[in-house]
Parts: C-alpha cells; structure tokens; sequence
C-alpha cells in the first residue's frame, strides 16, 4: 500500500492553560493579551490532531504535512509538529490573514490543501483553544466536498478507510470512511508525544515553507478580517465578585464537619 | 435576491419526546418571532417523529412544525442529516437558524453555515436583537470562557448553536395553535461515504448526571480512578446525587467521557456543584457554573475554583471529605 498523505491543520494560540487571572482583555482593539512570559502554544485541540496522524504514521507509514494559519507565527512554538515527527511544514503566515473567522480561515486552508494536491486524511483539532468555534474542520471538509467524522477518539488506517472511534453521548460509535476524509479529534485520543531529543535537532535545521494568500489563489480581500462573515463586536471578560464563604476548623476533618453543619444551617442541604 | 423571514429551530427528539434544549430553543426563537412579527418554524427529523414531539413543539411557542421522517434518519449521521436541514433551509429561507449546542447541533451547524455560505456563532448564551438593524447580536464564551464576545453576521440566515440550560422555555400552553407539515425530502445515497460499523454503550450506574440535583465533581487532584469510586461515591449517594469530573480524569481514563462536566463535556446545572480536588479551569466552569450553589474543596487557597464557589474548605480532600459526608449523613438521618 502507498503511503498514507496526512494534513494535519494546527493553530498556536494564546496557552488557554494560564491561570484565569492572567487573561486581559484590551477593549480598545478588541484582543486577549496575556502576559510576556507566557508564551503561545499549539492549541491543544490541534496538538491531539497531530498524535492521531502521527499514530497512523507509526502503524502504516505515510507523510504529514502540517499547515498552519496565521501572522508572526513563532517557529520554536510551530516547529514542534516537526521535532515530533512531521514532515513538512507550511505556513500560511501574512498580515492579511490575521483576525479572520471560521469562514475566512477554513477557505485559505482549503486553498492551502488543494494547492498540496494529494491527500488522503486531514486532521484538525475538534475546536481551537482561543475562539472555541469548533467549525473549521467541517468546512474545510464542506469546500473541498470530501466527507467528515467529527471527534475521533481512536483512528487508524486501513486498506484505503479510516475506521474511526467517535465520541458519542454515553459511549462511542466506529465509523468507517473512505479516503480523502477530513477528522477532527478530540482529547481522548491521547496526549502528543514528547520530541526525541534527534527529533528536534532535525527540526532546528528544515525551514518551513511559506505561503501568502497569492501563491494560493487568493486576493488579501478573501481572508483575514476582510473575509470575515461574522463581525466582532465586542470583547469583554463579564464582572464577577468574589463570594466565596470559607470554612475553618481545627484541622481539615473538622472544617469538613463544620462545611456540613454550615450548609444543613443555611438550608442549602 | 431571496426574502429572508422568519425564525426556524432545528428540534430534537428524545425517546420520542421534546429534548429540553428544544423546548429552550422555541422559547428564545418564539420572542424573536414576536419581536420581528414573524413565524416561528421547527423543523423535527427522524425515522418516525411520532405525535407527540410535533404537537409539544407548538405547545411550547411553534407556528409550523415540518416533519420529516425516513427510515435512512433513525441515527444522526452527518452526511444525511445535512440534506435535509439544507433542502428546508434553502426553501423556508428564514432569517434566523437556531439549533443546539448538543453533538448533534455541533456536527451539523458547522455543515449547514457552509453549505449555505453563511456565518455561524457556536455556542451562544445570550442573543438579542439589535433595535436598529434588526441582527442578532450573539454572545458566546471564548477563550475557553475567560472572555466573552459579542458578534453580528450580517449574511443570511443568521445561524447560531445556543448552549444547554441558557434560555427558559415558555410554560406549556395546551391552547395554542399550530400547524404541523410532514414534508418529503429524498434522501440521495450517492454522495454517502461514511458508514456506522457498530455503536458501544460505555454504562453509567446510577443518576445521570444532567438530572442529579446534586453533581460531586472530581479533578486532576484525585489522583486515580479508585475516590472516584468510593470517596466521591459515598458523599454523592448521601445526598442522592451523581459523581462528575473534569477533563483530566476524563482524558486519563480514570471515569468514562459521559461523566465529564466542561466545555467539552456535559454541562449542567444542579442545585448543589461540590467541586472537590479540581483548580477551577475556565473550560470546567463553563460546564458547571448554572448550578445553584458551588462547594469547593481543595488543598491550594489560590485555587480559582475559590473565585467560583460560594462556600469553600481548604484542605486535603482525603481528609475533609469523609468528615464532611459522615457529618452530613448524622445530620440528614436527625
């Protein structure tokens, strides 16, 4: 069997892991900032997408391609899909393509896709960890009319199929589809794997290659904010009041049996 | 161009009965049909939609409820799904396509927004109308709830997912009138590529979550699978409730997916959320923060969780809980 041609779409967002308190939001532009010493990350979504094709490649063999979408994209952040075991890196990197929706970023990667040429699995990430849209994936499938099987938990690749584990309510469903197919996966199918130390010395030394919106067909008024369907109004972070009533006690045994005498008192329990 | 009017629902049925996200979906969609003095539509897909699901949907605030039954819609699949919901949207053209943030509405919405070339706003929980233009403004969390943003599509319809338990359906009005419309969309089999090999039930004993008055929540602080299954268990069945997680357990195997409360989860919203050994992620409050009354447990005062919760104890779970469940239950049986 030939190998199998992965894409796999990866974004690098804001570390939505940062404690709460860090976020800010700039009401003037309208943008979360965090602060400099936490550093952007491959949105987490994204880095399951890039195990499940990494998984494939392990057990079948074949090529990922990892393409990602954005402006001043950091290369020791992105460069990690190569240090773990990807191919080849394309970057979509251009001012015109930052702050575009689901829209605008689903029909550049489409674009970017078809201009790869031949594929047979596309992976992204069930949602991205800063808009949480969750719509990309799906469209790149609706633009480009292949099908789509959504929160992959488990993939693998057979003679020519995915045959794939879904995340249904109060359980799971396998799902075969034929190739090309585009997956988006979800967070049980594992966490990406740490790069081997021989990993990341070959990645320091492959530059990605990077496209801007001509060498894809498009004009600088199809993506970005200028492709947009849904306009931001309005970025806020809702007021909340800390009200939180602790409990003492002598020890932790005793705060807990105070907790339970505190509730029964106040009617709560 | 095509006039857009009207409001259409896509519904979802349960058990052959209204699921509750329908019943809140037909009570936003129904003040936007009063506000814009136009119909209110449902749209109901199945292998046999039944009589009750139709007549509760004008119950709860439909004019017209379209009806389309095949053998081919026993099971939500995507690729048929999206023919039916696409022939009707492209008919009814109306203004405005609400659907639920349920697995359904987020494997479908995303579909439909680009079939349609239209905007979509996952994951609403608040919408208005504009006064001037007459647009939905639409808020969701983003940033895995750390902020909230507001937006406006101005493409036609305008399609939005709303989040569980975020809009109050109207009270049950047995007088109202309405008209139900079984409508024949032929399903075409060719463009199928995807194919159900076998569907597995991963079982939950007990409450299930979304109906447990009281939901103890486990965290990454747990540690394993084991409290999950005695320590969170005896305090959940003191008080006639059901055990939930938050992501890491779920992600480290340590509880089935369907006990998972988050973003990506379940979410809920029971009288009394008891959060123990869990830091109080944005994308864990997003799933939990409708209930009632939180209860926070957990060894760091710094936890954001604390920021939450309205009552709190510090201290190790090991040694608050089982005091506190013993207690109670001393309490409860007086």
């Amino acid at each position: 069997m030939p190998d199998i041609k992965m894409v796999v779409c990866c974004k690098q967002v804001a570390d939505p892991e940062a404690p709460p308190t860090a976020f800010k939001v700039d009401s003037a532009t309208n943008k979360v900032s965090l602060p400099r010493d936490i550093k952007p990350v491959i949105g987490q979504y994204d880095e399951f997408a890039m195990e499940a094709a990494l998984k494939i490649k392990d057990k079948a063999g074949g090529k990922i391609t990892v393409l990602s979408l954005g402006n001043n994209i950091a290369r020791d952040v992105i460069k990690k899909t190569l240090a773990v075991g990807g191919d080849e890196l394309i970057l979509l990197e251009d001012e015109s393509f930052e702050e575009g929706d689901s829209w605008s970023t689903a029909y550049a990667l489409a674009m970017a896709i078809k201009k790869i040429g031949e594929y047979d699995l596309i992976f992204c990430g069930r949602e991205s960890s800063d808009w949480d849209a969750g719509q990309v994936g799906l469209g790149i499938a609706e633009i480009l009319a292949i099908p789509a099987l959504t929160l992959a938990r488990k993939v693998e690749a057979i003679d020519g199929k995915a045959r794939v584990e879904q995340v249904i309510p109060d359980g799971y469903q396998v799902t075969e589809v034929s190739f090309p197919a585009m997956l988006t996966v979800t967070s049980e199918l594992g966490n990406l794997r740490y790069a081997a130390l021989k990993g990341i010395m070959a990645a320091a030394k492959k530059q990605p290659i990077v496209w801007k919106p001509a060498d894809i067909g498009l004009e600088p008024s199809q993506v970005g904010a200028a492709g947009r369907r849904v306009k931001l109004v309005k970025l806020f972070q809702p007021t909340k009041e800390a009200k939180c009533e602790i409990v003492e006690g002598e020890s932790p045994a005793e705060a807990g049996a105070n907790l339970a005498i505190k509730l029964r008192e106040t009617k709560i329990i | 161009m095509a006039e857009y009017k009207g409001v259409l629902i896509f519904g979802e049925v349960t058990n052959g009965k209204l699921a509750s996200i329908t019943t809140e979906l037909l009570g936003c969609g129904r003040n936007f049909a009063d506000e814009l003095k136009e119909d209110l539509c449902c749209l109901l897909v199945s292998d046999k939609t039944g009589e009750t699901a139709p007549r509760d949907a004008i119950v709860f605030g439909a004019d017209k409820v379209y009806t389309v039954e095949d053998s081919l819609l026993k099971e939500y699949q995507g690729e048929t799904y999206i023919q039916v919901v696409e022939r009707l949207a492209k008919e009814l053209s109306p203004r405005v396509i609400l659907m639920g943030q349920t697995p359904v509405g987020r494997d479908l919405a995303p579909r439909l927004a680009f079939r349609l070339g239209t905007g979509l706003s996952t994951d609403c929980v608040d919408i208005s109308v504009d006064s001037e233009t007459k647009l939905l403004r639409q808020t969701k969390p983003v940033y895995g709830g750390n902020a909230q943003a507001i937006f406006i599509c101005d493409a036609m319809p305008q399609l939005v997912t709303i989040r569980a338990k975020t809009m109050s359906p109207r009270e049950r009005d047995d007088s109202r009138k309405g008209e139900v419309i079984p409508t024949k969309i032929e399903i075409n089999m060719s463009p199928i590529k995807t194919k159900i090999v076998e569907k597995v039930k991963e079982e939950v004993t007990g409450i299930k979550l979304e109906d447990a008055p009281v939901i103890v929540g486990g965290g990454r602080g747990i540690g394993g699978p084991e409290p999950f299954k005695t320590t969170l268990k005896e305090l959940a069945d003191v008080l006639h409730g059901a055990v939930g997680a938050s992501r890491p357990p779920a992600d480290n195997g340590w509880i089935p997916e369907a006990m998972h409360v988050g973003l990506t989860g379940k979410i809920v919203a029971p009288e009394i959320y008891i959060a123990i050994a869990i830091s109080g992620a944005s994308q864990h409050i997003a799933g939990c923060s409708g209930s009632k009354t939180i209860i926070a447990i957990n060894k760091d005062p710094e936890a954001n969780i604390f920021r939450e919760a309205n009552f709190g104890v510090v201290g190790r779970y090991e040694e608050v809980v089982p005091a506190f469940t013993t207690k109670l239950k001393e309490l409860l049986a007086g």
